[in-house]
């Protein structure tokens, strides 16, 4: 077919035609066309169904408040519902389907819904599919979500990437239209840093779409005119294809930029969009005004849309919905639009003014003054129009276009984003930006209502000084020229009387009966009303349907329209793909991973790892044979008990600490005594928190008098060093103590079993003598390995085995695990991983993140002794809380199967025997499980009230989450050397 | 001498460079690294001795200085990286800390680290991708702390065109990644 409603001129390059399709049938257009403008060129006005009733829709504007030219773009896993034809840049191969419909979209079997009208008012839902309950979740819901549901998703994974990106400005100016380019000359030509942006693709707002001069110019000629001016200057950034969608807190907005959606897909390696933050001194918000409609019987039928859209689509896209149109108005703009499109060649039939002595005459169309639109005919697009006389009487003009102005409602969305409420305005019947705005906003053009040409330019200019002033910038109004400056005459009307269906929020199929059916329930306020009817939900958020909702029910409480009040804009402004918000954060790269200096060695051998916080840690090491992961962590287990074994803790963390009140910082952090740690020790330290539960532990190594290594546990890393910094600054700022993060600067291994010292002293610089007698238990010191290289040695010991961790510069780790793997080769030595090494620390008793779970506190974890008296320690007072000292306290103990064959899973509950397993005969919990391979059964650890006391006794440890009870005794929960002989060895 | 070999941040045995537009994105393995933290109440003479030690005097926050040696960044609240050729300075905290003596305190910082320098045209462009400072403000001697797709990280402007971030070495890889997407997205 082709292009039968395009005229002529325009801001298409006609030199250039693309193909595009929609609903499977090939149209051609041109660049510089939406989808919307494309097809109306091509003769196509129906382009979807409605939400509910699945009435024949076409779009009503040209813009992004389009409530009815929805259309799924693109197929495959790119395909993306709910797009507004109305803003979709046309490109060459653009896919688009209808949506919302059962069938043909001429053809839609659900607008059958249509004829059941009288059954889906308001609050149909709410009052219909109450009973039986049960019906809701598995017939109701779903089929109403079939039947009234929008697009559709592939539910294929976005094949596009999104980009995040911040920028900083003097000025932001949101919208690129008279008063955005005035300002923007303005601030630009003053040297400010600028951010001009603008959601549409070409900057110019209404001059691209106007016909009258600026000056000497076209209004669109002067806006490039514009455009290349600031697109020479080094400190403004234009912005085109980016929707500012929301005023955040301390001058920061987000922007979404849409870089490649006028593009059949990115360029390899360029996102799709990039969501904005833009962080702004200064913002100047010149967001135009949206035309509103009137509601009448039957005013959703294709052809039938807002008179500055017509006026958009002939003069910017040369493109109308039929060659006969009538307008519809109740203000001077309405007659603009007749004019312009007389001007094209196209004939108007009428201007039907609902004012009866101050409409306009002219000689040029029919004006008929005083009267009114109340109905409308053609089965899928509009074939004629009935109109009321100002006697009474009613003609019918045949058109297949009507434009309908309403008067025009200023954009103050961004005003309103925290909580900003606007204010009405008599004059132009409209809500003007109001209240507080946010901070450091101001706002120019028509969107703060100077509402002509020359007004927009004018404001623009002024605010831009005014907000530049601000910061210190002597800025000059740009020379601007002579405009068209018409006063706003407009004699309100929302509606008109009749006893049809009016469409009032056409995305939602909400009438002006459904407002009033609200009315009639007792929902008087704004907020309920829109709740109860849907009216201003969805994509368009009720851009063109707020007003006339509210002005309904202003009526109907015979209250004024600011007495009824306005609904609170939120962000965003327009719809934004949630992978926008994501940005890279998707699929593997969610987050970032740490790698362990080992990482790559391990990867050779294969090993699995686990994300322990960002952290990738070996857990086992399969080896050929091997099927199941418990032979790998058994195998490492009785190796390492056996001879030596390996193991990456790097990930712990490291926290140096120096300064003449190290010492005495350390005492105040841990719960057990530092101040006399000798130069060359290590020791065990409990972190409390200031409640006197347990918030960390590890062991410090004292290097010198002023000098301490910390370490904590992996998860408590960072936890554990802000804690420090906070005590530092905050607590103690007298004290002389720093603390410096090490944690990846030293690769750590730790060497554990029989033979952990043999192996060490093959790499340990003879130098150093690390025998039981030079370097026992808990020593520590910094010696040299394979011939010079720093290192530091600490004797101590998770596994329960005589160990040590050695700790080189990181670069040498990965030398440093092949080493030790090629010299402990005679000793049979394994590398083990994070599952052996909790086996070994649960035999041994250790307790760890499972244990230190935030709920308990020292004297539950059998270290209520270590907590001194001596002295004032964080915690220290708070953990003498008489609840938390109770002779009943859980402490904790070790488990074993009674039947040797039988296991239980970590989180049981422990019950005696005899009492119903319920919460009130709880007697506490398991906390660590594993398969000990060394007693050839489960063990487990955990708490139990009164544990130490109950040694022997059974118990049933109770799982309900898999109905699965287990007899258990209380042991020890030292399960392997409980005297210690072996670390000291 | 000792007979281990050194690996790069990003586990090779030779820093990686990639070369994505304009953009140079190399990995930085040959320089030291420390904190050195001015001890209490020795401001005075900890500053006369670092000016002596360092050839330059203390960068105030959000800055980095030169010597002819020894380059300085502020990390924090009396708190500096120092910066030395890594041939000659490998043992950095001892070499420094000796002249500092009881007026600071020194960490060994090197291998904590990994430093990729952005260099080309497009700098600002990719940074503006990455992080929020506002990198198109930044001019040689500017140094700030920020975030890197949650990764926490200094941002020092060389040059205009010219940045090295520094951010913790386990993360290499994940921040070679966002580095180079960045680059393609501005390519």
């Amino acid at each position: 077919m082709s292009q039968t409603n395009r005229i002529d001129g325009g801001l298409i390059d006609r030199a250039r035609t693309l193909s595009f399709r929609f609903d499977g049938k090939t149209f051609q257009g041109h660049p510089g066309d939406t989808l919307a403008s494309a097809l109306l060129a091509n003769g196509v006005r129906l382009m979807g169904r409605s939400f509910k009733y699945h009435r024949p829709r076409g779009p009503i504007s040209a813009g992004s408040e389009e409530p009815n030219a929805i259309v799924e773009l693109r197929s495959g896993a790119r395909q993306e519902p709910n797009t507004r034809a109305t803003t979709a840049e046309l490109f060459e191969g653009l896919d688009a389907r209808s949506q919302n419909r059962v069938g043909s979209l001429s053809f839609d079997l659900l607008a059958v819904n249509d004829l059941l009208s009288p059954f889906f008012a308001a609050g149909f839902y709410y009052k219909t599919f109450m009973w039986p309950k049960a019906f809701w979740e598995k017939l109701y819901e779903p089929m109403i979500r079939r039947a009234a549901g929008l697009g559709s998703l592939t539910g294929e994974p976005d094949p596009d990437v999104y980009d995040k990106g911040f920028v900083h400005c003097d000025l932001l100016i949101i919208g690129a239209g008279p008063a955005g380019l005035a300002a923007a000359l303005t601030a630009g030509r003053a040297g400010a840093d600028v951010i001009l942006a603008d959601e549409d693709f070409v900057l110019g707002g209404r001059l691209n779409a106007e016909t009258f001069a600026l000056g000497d110019d076209a209004g669109a000629d002067w806006a490039r005119a514009a455009v290349a001016e600031l697109a020479a200057m080094p400190t403004v950034r234009l912005m085109p294809r980016t929707t500012v969608i929301g005023a955040f807190d301390h001058g920061i907005y987000g922007a979404l930029e849409r870089v490649s959606d006028h593009l059949p897909q990115p360029a390899q390696g360029k996102p799709r969009q990039t969501l904005w933050r833009i962080y702004a001194k200064r913002s100047l918000l010149c967001a135009g005004a949206t035309e509103r409609p009137i509601a009448f019987e039957n005013n959703d039928r294709p052809g039938i849309m807002l008179a500055s859209a017509l006026r958009s689509y002939a003069n910017r896209w040369a493109a109308v919905p039929g060659r006969e149109v009538a307008i519809f108005t109740n203000n001077d703009d309405g007659h603009r639009t007749a004019a312009d499109l007389l001007a094209k060649g196209i004939k108007v039939a009428a201007v039907i003014d609902n004012r009866k002595s101050d409409a306009p005459g002219t000689n040029r169309y029919e004006v008929l003054a005083g009267a009114q639109v109340i109905g409308s005919s053609g089965r899928l697009g509009l074939s004629s129009i009935s109109v009321r006389l100002q006697g009474g009487e009613t003609r019918t003009i045949a058109c297949q276009a009507l434009g309908v102005s309403g008067g025009w409602n200023p954009n103050v969305h961004l005003t309103c984003h925290q909580r900003g409420r606007p204010v009405w305005n008599e004059a132009l019947a409209a809500f003007l930006p109001g209240g507080a705005l946010p901070p450091g906003m101001t706002v120019a053009g028509a969107a703060n209502g100077a509402m002509s040409t020359a007004g927009a330019l004018a404001s623009g200019a002024a605010e831009a000084v005014a907000a530049l002033a601000d910061l210190g910038f002597k800025a000059r109004p740009a020379d601007l020229p002579e405009a068209e400056d018409a006063p706003v005459r407009i004699s309100p009307l929302f509606h008109v009387a009749g006893k049809g269906r009016a469409w009032l929020d056409q995305q939602n199929d909400v009438t002006v009966k459904d407002v009033k059916l609200a009315h009639q329930e007792g929902y008087r306020s704004v907020e309920h009303l829109k709740r109860y009817t849907t009216l201003g939900m969805a994509t368009d958020q009720g851009k063109t349907a707020n007003i006339g909702g509210l002005a309904v029910m202003a009526e109907m409480t015979g209250k004024s329209i600011p007495e009824t009040g306005t609904t609170i804009f939120r962000p965003p402004y327009t719809p934004v793909a949630i992978g926008a918000f994501a940005g890279r954060s998707a699929g593997k790269d969610f987050r970032p991973v740490r790698q362990t200096p080992s990482h790559k060695w391990a990867a050779e051998q294969g090993a699995v790892f686990v994300e322990v916080g960002m952290w990738l840690r070996a857990q086992w090491f399969p080896r050929p044979g091997e099927t199941h992961w418990r032979q790998s962590v058994d195998r490492e287990v009785l190796a390492t008990r056996k001879s030596v074994g390996i193991c990456d803790v790097t990930t712990l963390g490291k926290v140096d600490v120096q300064g003449t009140d190290a010492a005495e910082f350390l005492n105040r952090i841990y719960a057990n005594p530092f101040a006399k740690l000798a130069v060359g020790k290590v020791r065990y330290g409990l972190m409390l928190r200031e409640d006197g539960m347990a918030m960390d532990d590890g062991t410090t190594a004292r290097l010198a008098e002023d000098h301490f290594v910390l370490t904590t546990t992996t998860a408590n890393a960072v936890g554990v060093y802000r804690h420090m910094e906070f005590c530092r600054q905050c607590l103690w700022p007298e004290m002389d103590v720093q603390v410096i993060s090490t944690t990846e600067a030293w690769a750590q291994f730790s060497v554990a079993g029989p033979n952990a010292r043999r192996l060490l002293q093959k790499i340990v610089d003879p130098a150093f003598d690390i025998s039981n007698e030079a370097f026992p238990y808990m020593g520590c010191g910094e010696i040299t390995v394979c011939g010079g290289l720093r290192a530091r040695l600490f004797r101590i010991s998770f596994s329960g085995e005589l160990a040590y961790e050695i700790a080189v510069p990181t670069r040498y780790g990965d030398a440093l695990v092949r080493r030790m793997v090629e010299v402990g080769r005679e000793f049979d030595a394994i590398v083990y991983g994070t599952e052996a090494l909790g086996v070994m620390r649960i035999e041994k008793g250790h307790a760890a993140g499972n244990e230190l779970n935030g709920t308990t506190s020292a004297l539950n974890l059998g270290m209520g002794g270590m907590v001194s008296k001596k002295k004032d320690a964080i915690g220290s007072t708070l953990s003498e809380r008489e609840g938390m000292n109770r002779d009943d306290a859980l402490t904790l103990v070790g488990f074993r199967p009674v039947n040797p064959a039988e296991t239980f899973a970590a989180g049981s509950h422990f019950i005696a025997m005899g009492p119903e397993a319920n919460a009130k005969n709880d007697q506490g919990y398991m906390t660590s499980v594993c398969f000990s391979p060394n007693l050839g059964h489960t063990i487990g650890l955990g708490f139990l009230k009164n544990g130490a006391a109950r040694k022997g006794e059974v118990l049933r440890a109770v799982n309900p989450v898999q109905n699965v009870e287990t007899l258990v005794e209380v042991v020890s929960a030292h399960f392997i050397d409980p005297e210690g002989d072996r670390l000291r060895a | 001498m000792h007979d281990l070999a050194a690996l790069t941040p990003l586990g090779a045995t030779a820093p990686k460079v990639d070369r994505i537009g304009a953009m140079t994105i190399s990995e930085v393995t040959d320089r030291a690294l420390a904190s050195v933290s001015c001890r209490a109440g020795k401001s005075t003479p900890f500053q006369s001795a670092a000016k002596k030690l360092f050839g330059t005097g203390l960068p105030t926050p959000g800055h980095w200085a030169d010597g002819a040696t020894y380059g300085l960044i502020w990390t924090g609240p009396e708190q500096w990286f120092v910066e030395a050729p890594f041939g000659t300075h490998e043992d950095i905290a001892r070499i420094v800390k000796e002249p500092l003596g009881d007026t600071a305190s020194v960490t060994e910082q090197t291998d904590g680290w990994v430093r990729f320098d952005l260099a080309g045209k497009t700098a600002v462009d990719m940074l503006e991708r990455l992080c929020p400072v506002p990198a198109r403000r930044m001019k040689k001697g500017d140094a700030t702390r920020s975030i890197i797709e949650h990764m926490g990280c200094f941002v020092i402007c060389r040059e205009p065109d010219h940045f090295s971030l520094i951010a913790p070495r386990s993360f290499a890889g994940s921040l070679r990644h966002a580095l180079c997407a960045a680059a393609r997205s501005v390519a």
